[in-house]
């Protein structure tokens, strides 16, 4: 993107760098003292957590950054919405669709929230519908939110038949065809893929990026 | 930490009595044990029965029965040790599980667990919060045992609430102690005491029944795999106290408190590990380790945050004849240069993830490895995958000299059939004796 002055280049740099507090207060000066858009502001944000995501990709950054730059953008979205006047616009360029949830029986949400990060500052449209979440509310998420991609997170051994009875009601529900299916957490392998009936696993938030943009026939 | 290498480790307190039938028997399998920590290669390849709720299945029972019967689960796992046969036995072979009504008692506020919570036949969950607050370093810092009673205490345990309003005990000195001591006189802090030794009267009741175990299963020849666990500082903090989100955060916005609370909490860790494990009267201390994994964190920060204090740690831990047995959980191959650097032949290494072929490679010189048929393949595969995985690990570790205790990844998972843990155990004496 192009960056229209220091401050712009300045912001993008500290937040990218993890330079929180400095890049909270210029965030706040741009915003409140010289009015800059603050549609641009976020612009300027997502921006940095660009990079932040190519750091992580890069096994530059890891779960503490990804974590902290997440708070950063709250905390300046937090200053900027209200600002904002005629609504956020619309998100026109999305890659596609994931909705995201960790399976019933299961309360862990770490792994998931930071793929959901991840997926998002990659141009995905995420929907996360949270832990513990039954069945027939992935199937009715399913057929509300018509994502291209579901994500199924776990990280009990539980989780595995829960996967399982959950990929099995989607097939069930008829809304298997739509959408691609990516599993991930704790004890996931390729052995619990074949178990559950996934389309895919991922280790880690970079593999579930680089399925998604696989298969929404992007350029990894 | 050369003088480290000639401190007698701790000895067994628990032993079959001279005479007894399973004396032999009994020694034969600690050996193996120790043969492995001490860098001999045992007899034959130890075998490890670690199970927390996977007993339920193996009775047929829920596992809130598990959680809340002590008869039912002694008498199961009992009858799990005498049909599997392993070497070594963790302690309780409950890991966690019969806890329900000390649980119960207390009120405790970080878990759910079967019957209180989460469903009867659903294992426990930790819930990942803020217990303490990111302001509050100054006041842990200063007073550890005041933050203890008036901040973490109430939040933790609900029948311990009333501590919030408990005196504050420094100060209480001559004509003040007089004065002092009427806010022991206020209502809900008697309260809280009243539920406090009601809990700690089922604490008691819980111990006598693990206690009761550890002789019955002493009693059959077969012996502990530890006495006592601890946690390492970096991960008592992060799980216990600033939640994950608060911990990560800290690593930026609090580097200094976080690093001076690190160092005081290795201290309070350190004293209380090495008093547990003299008061069990037995070497092997369980370490579960959660923060240490590769994508948890980058080397740096880990060189910086996590390993000084957990080194020091388990380096004072040796010099008091203790054997440290860290839990590695997921993927730390990144992590296996660092954590060799400790004294050869002083702990057990438990790998969750991490490939043992690898670690044997790094470590194997240094460490008694353990572990780690994959979870997904003791709960989905058949037994013959089981026998494959098995055969794997005595060709490419023991066979090549791999100090190696096998076991699961953590220990036998809840949902594993048990024909698949039948299948663990008889190839490990299938194929290394």
């Amino acid at each position: 993107m192009n960056m229209n002055d220091d401050d712009e280049r300045r912001l993008v740099q500290l937040l990218a760098d993890m330079n929180e507090d400095e890049g909270a207060a210029l965030a706040k000066k741009m915003l409140l003292e010289d009015k800059v858009a603050p549609l641009r502001v976020l612009e300027l944000c997502r921006a940095a957590m660009e990079i932040v995501g190519k750091r992580f990709e890069a096994q530059e950054y890891f779960l503490p950054e990804l974590v902290l730059a997440g708070e950063m953008l709250d905390n300046i979205g937090k200053i900027a919405k209200p600002l904002i006047t005629g609504g956020l616009g619309g998100d026109t360029n999305k890659l596609g669709r994931v909705l995201i949830g960790t399976v019933h029986g299961d309360l862990h949400d770490i792994g998931k929230n930071i793929v959901t990060f991840m997926l998002d500052i990659n141009g995905f449209e995420v929907k996360d519908i949270g832990v513990d979440v039954p069945v027939q509310t992935f199937v009715d998420e399913i057929r509300a939110f018509k994502p291209d991609v579901v994500g199924l997170s776990g990280f009990l051994t539980l989780a595995f038949d829960s996967m399982k009875e959950t990929i099995e009601a989607i097939d069930q529900a008829g809304v298997r065809s739509r959408i691609k299916i990516m599993i991930g957490g704790g004890q996931v392998d390729e052995t619990v893929r074949a178990y559950t009936g996934a389309d895919a696993f991922g280790v880690n938030a970079v593999e579930a990026v680089a399925l998604g943009k696989k298969w929404m026939g992007a350029t990894v | 930490m050369a003088e480290t290498q000639d401190k007698p480790f701790l000895q067994l307190a628990l032993q079959p009595p001279e005479g007894s039938p399973v004396k032999g028997v009994f020694e034969a399998r600690w050996k193996r044990l120790m043969d492995c920590v001490e860098g001999r290669m045992p007899d034959r390849l130890p075998v490890a029965l670690y199970a927390t709720f996977w007993l339920a299945k193996y009775g047929g029972i829920s596992l809130k029965e598990l959680m809340y019967d002590y008869e039912k689960t002694k008498e199961l796992a009992e009858r799990a040790t005498l049909e599997l046969d392993p070497d070594v036995v963790a302690p309780n072979l409950t890991a966690g599980s019969v806890w329900g009504p000390s649980l119960e008692a207390l009120d405790f506020k970080q878990l759910q667990w079967p019957g209180h919570g989460v469903g009867d036949r659903q294992p426990y969950q930790y819930l990942d919060r803020e217990y303490m607050m990111g302001e509050e370093y100054e006041e842990f810092l200063f007073d550890p045992t005041a933050f203890y009673l008036r901040k973490y205490l109430p939040r933790i345990g609900g029948a311990l609430e009333g501590f919030a309003d408990m005196p504050y005990l420094p100060g209480m000195h001559y004509f003040r102690l007089i004065s002092g001591l009427r806010g022991f006189a206020r209502p809900q802090v008697r309260e809280a005491f009243e539920k406090l030794f009601k809990a700690a009267e089922e604490a008691e009741r819980m111990a006598a029944h693990n206690a009761d175990f550890a002789g019955r299963i002493t009693a059959k020849g077969y012996p502990r795999d530890a006495g006592s666990s601890t946690g390492a500082p970096y991960d008592v903090l992060a799980d216990y106290f600033r939640g994950a989100r608060g911990m990560m955060t800290d690593l930026f916005r609090r580097k200094d408190k976080l690093l001076a609370l690190l160092d005081k909490m290795r201290i309070v860790l350190t004293r209380l590990t090495i008093d547990n494990a003299r008061a069990v009267g037995h070497p092997v201390v369980m370490i579960p380790i959660h923060w240490a994994p590769d994508a948890f964190m980058s080397e740096k920060q880990f060189k910086e945050f996590y390993w000084p204090t957990f080194r020091q740690m388990m380096l004072e831990m040796i010099d008091a004849g203790l054997i440290p047995m860290p839990l590695w959980e997921a993927d730390c191959t990144k992590r296996l240069e660092i954590i060799a650097d400790i004294p050869s032949n002083k702990a057990i290494y438990w790998f969750e993830r991490t490939d043992l072929v690898k670690a044997h490679e790094v470590l194997g010189n240094t460490v008694c490895l353990r572990g780690n048929l994959s979870p997904s393949l003791l709960t989905t595969g058949t037994p013959n995958d089981v026998d494959a995985a098995v055969r794997h690990l005595v060709e490419k570790v023991f066979n090549r000299g791999g100090r190696l205790l096998l076991d699961a990844a953590f220990g036998l998972p809840d949902e594993t059939p048990v024909e698949n843990a039948r299948a663990m155990f008889a190839a490990a004496r299938k194929y290394a004796g």
